[in-house]
């Protein structure tokens, strides 16, 4: 039994039923291809993680967001008034995380590519566009660099999603995709 | 002069019962019981302030519920009742005296006095971190100073477990191997040790960090050692609840493990592969690459996922092979149709296998790949994963076992049998339609740890489908079902420890399942019920995983 020791005095010495090797078979096959799947995703996919991040100051993180609304505002929204920023088709894109908004609102233009820079200045944050369902997570200290390219237009919600003290819930954040000329 | 060890023969198993060790497994299993049921009441004001039309608690103490219900039920009751296995997987299971009872106490008190002071911290409402509490959000000093305590107690008892096997190799109360139920304590035990190193290592810090003696935590660095206890922490219940399927099995059907070499080799996969788990959480963290995040996440090649898909034929197949030996020969179910469901010994091991493989194990494999986690991670999606594992899983595992221990070591009847009889569907569907309705939630992006999904106090306005409303309701509503199954259970366990008739044996011991002798080869007893169950899971495994990559496929494009 399973509470009594095995008869062989060597539990390596056991004999194996035939119906176990024939699931181990089958089940190391399996993850075998589920291991395949993920660098074949990296290969054929376009859904990827970026290996793009830099260490960074949050005092700098901030300076470049801030030119970076300088730039290219094109007005405010929302209760508090934040900037609306427009920027050209394959520039690099700020985002700052802090307690706790989203800044500034993107406008950005569908099927074309950016590069998003995501950073927090305080806690961590997590950077969640829904309904596109698109999960990051941002850390103070690391600017991370995705390239993204939205599919849909439409008004997305960024939602943080990684617990940040009591105004959490709150932290709510804007993608505006309009459709392309 | 150390005393000679008293021992009493079990009425029930004919088992030579330790008085030292009988009374530390009784404390051990009584304080997890107590934890459940404080940590489940913390779960459903959770779950209640989640039901969308309910909304009951408000932001400041939803968040500290959350942070309770984390602390105590993954952490204080998986431990406590785990205490009190592996003592009885090595004093009991091994017919030896248990090394160091007074260590045992010792632990014990530690775990205690680690966990009230934790749960103090968090009730006086200035450390509502979350369970993760993830730097540089700060809590109070003494929050993780519990932690501390409460681990370096666990660490003596795993100490003590490993002592009571050499005292058993030493004394020779067993010959050659150990029993498999003691051998997948020991590697919950291994599995622990590394566990709690991984948490001394980034829990001292902290709290030095929190005192103001070391000035800046990396929070990547954090994160990927703290997981390193936080989901190793997971494994130890996973091997622990394994080791109770298998107990089950034997001690109601007399079943002996198809071979002992395939389950044991499925367990050392787990030791080998399990602590790199810790990647897992972090596929879409910045700064950490590809090559790293993919052969982490699958676990070394999946090969510890491949330890659990053993199991997960292995452990129904036992029971096949001992119920066709009985002669449920009929048809490829007739064996499982004819066990006994009306015991919550065995309804409960068995709801907890189909529903920890079928749920929590096929989502966690595939919220676990490393690009469909861009899909996942931080969505409800994740806490419907991890209910399904701990809750539908190793929670359902531990009261079917108590309901054999009652009898056994309290030496008491069980009151109320028909609510008992109960219980065990009560909480496991419950659970398990939580489980799923939060994982279809998730799908919608629904987020976790989050007190307001209409963002009525956002400076913008967004709104989730409709869909997401329902399903978090239907949430609140199973949420409630699970709470009572739990409930129950604690109220028949603590009656029967407390108020239940003397158990009275005859002069012989109670016939036990005459142990099945060997199958093995030569005496090969087929499992095609098993077989056929195994591969309706593969094949909705398949299809689930690959349903996955469609949608993601679907989604933005990322790079």
């Amino acid at each position: 039994m399973s509470i009594t020791p095995p008869e062989q005095k060597v539990w390596y010495n056991e004999p194996v039923e035939k119906t176990e090797v024939i699931w181990v078979l089958i089940a190391l096959t399996w993850a075998l291809i589920m291991f395949a799947m993920m660098p074949l995703w990296h290969l054929k996919g376009t859904q990827n993680m970026s290996n793009e991040a830099y260490r960074i100051q949050p005092d700098v993180y901030q300076a470049r967001v801030d030119a970076f609304v300088e730039k290219y505002k094109v007005g405010e929204e929302g209760h508090a008034k934040t900037p609306v920023v427009r920027p050209p088709a394959g520039s690099d894109v700020y985002l700052l995380a802090r307690l706790w908004e989203w800044y500034p609102v993107l406008e950005l233009e569908k099927g074309k590519s950016y590069r998003l820079h995501l950073s927090s200045i305080d806690w961590q944050h997590g950077f969640s566009v829904q309904p596109a369902n698109i999960n990051l997570q941002v850390h103070p200290g690391i600017d991370e660099v995705v390239t993204i390219t939205p599919t849909d237009a439409g008004d997305f919600g960024i939602i943080c999603n990684e617990y940040c003290g009591i105004g959490h819930h709150t932290m709510l954040g804007k993608i505006r995709v309009v459709a392309g000329k | 002069m150390v005393a000679k060890p008293v021992f009493r023969t079990c009425g029930f198993t004919g088992l030579k019962i330790h008085d030292e060790a009988e009374k530390l497994i009784k404390i051990n299993a009584v304080t997890a019981i107590v934890v459940l049921a404080v940590g489940g009441l913390f779960g459903l004001l959770v779950a209640l302030t989640r039901w969308p039309t309910v909304h009951l608690l408000p932001a400041d103490l939803f968040y500290l519920a959350l942070t309770a219900h984390g602390i105590d039920i993954l952490i204080v009751w998986c431990i406590f009742f785990e205490v009190a296995l592996m003592y009885f997987a090595s004093s009991i299971l091994l017919q030896t005296r248990i090394a160091t009872p007074k260590m045992g106490w010792v632990s014990y008190a530690l775990m205690v006095l680690g966990a009230a002071i934790t749960n103090w911290k968090v009730l006086e409402g200035n450390s509502s971190v979350m369970m993760t509490s993830y730097v540089p959000m700060q809590a109070d000093p003494l929050f993780y100073v519990g932690l501390i305590l409460f681990a370096v107690g666990a660490l003596i008892a795993c100490f003590i477990f490993l002592g009571t096997l050499v005292v058993a190799k030493a004394e020779k109360t067993y010959e050659g191997s150990i029993p498999l139920v003691t051998f997948g304590a020991l590697v919950a035990c291994i599995i622990a040790i590394y566990t709690i190193a991984s948490g001394a290592i980034i829990l001292i810090p902290t709290f030095l960090w929190s005192i103001g003696l070391i000035s800046h935590i990396d929070p990547l660095m954090y994160k990927v050692v703290w997981w390193g206890m936080g989901h190793s922490s997971q494994q130890i219940n996973v091997a622990a609840h394994i080791a109770v399927w298998y107990a089950i099995a034997a001690i109601l059907f007399g079943a002996k493990p198809l071979s002992e070499k395939v389950s044991r080799c499925a367990y050392l996969t787990y030791i080998f592969f399990l602590q790199i788990a810790s990647a897992h959480h972090l596929l879409v963290e910045p700064g950490l690459s590809s090559a790293y995040k993919i052969f982490n996440t699958s676990y070394g090649m999946y090969l510890a996922v491949l330890g659990s898909m053993i199991h997960g034929l292995t452990v129904p197949g036992c029971i096949e092979a001992a119920q066709r030996r009985r002669g449920f020969n009929n048809g490829m179910f007739e064996w499982l149709r004819k066990a006994p469901w009306g015991n919550p010994v065995f309804s409960g091991m068995f709801l907890s296998l189909i529903l920890f493989g079928f749920l929590g194990g096929i989502s966690g494999v595939t919220m676990g790949v490393e690009q469909i986690n861009i899909m996942i991670h931080n969505t409800i999606y994740v806490p419907g994963h991890f209910h399904a594992t701990v809750a539908a899983g190793t929670t359902l595992a531990f009261m079917a076992i108590t309901y054999f221990l009652v009898p056994v070591l309290f030496r008491r009847e069980l009151v109320m049998p028909g609510l008992a009889k109960l219980q065990p569907y009560l909480f496991g569907l419950g659970m398990g339609v939580f489980s799923l309705f939060m994982m279809g939630a998730g799908t919608l992006g629904v987020s976790r740890r989050h007190w307001d999904m209409a963002f009525s106090d956002a400076p913008h306005a967004f709104a989730h489908a409709p869909a997401a409303f329902l399903m978090m309701g239907i949430v609140g509503v199973s949420a409630v079902i699970a709470v009572i199954g739990g409930a129950l259970f604690v109220l028949v366990i603590v009656g029967s420890v407390l108020f239940g008739k003397p158990v009275v044996h005859s002069a012989a011991p109670a016939p036990a399942p005459s142990p099945v002798a060997s199958y093995g080869n030569a005496e090969h007893v087929a499992v095609p019920g098993t077989f056929a169950l195994a591969l309706l899971f593969l094949t909705m495994f398949v299809l689930y995983y690959f349903v996955n990559w469609k949608y993601l496929a679907s989604t933005w494009i990322l790079s």
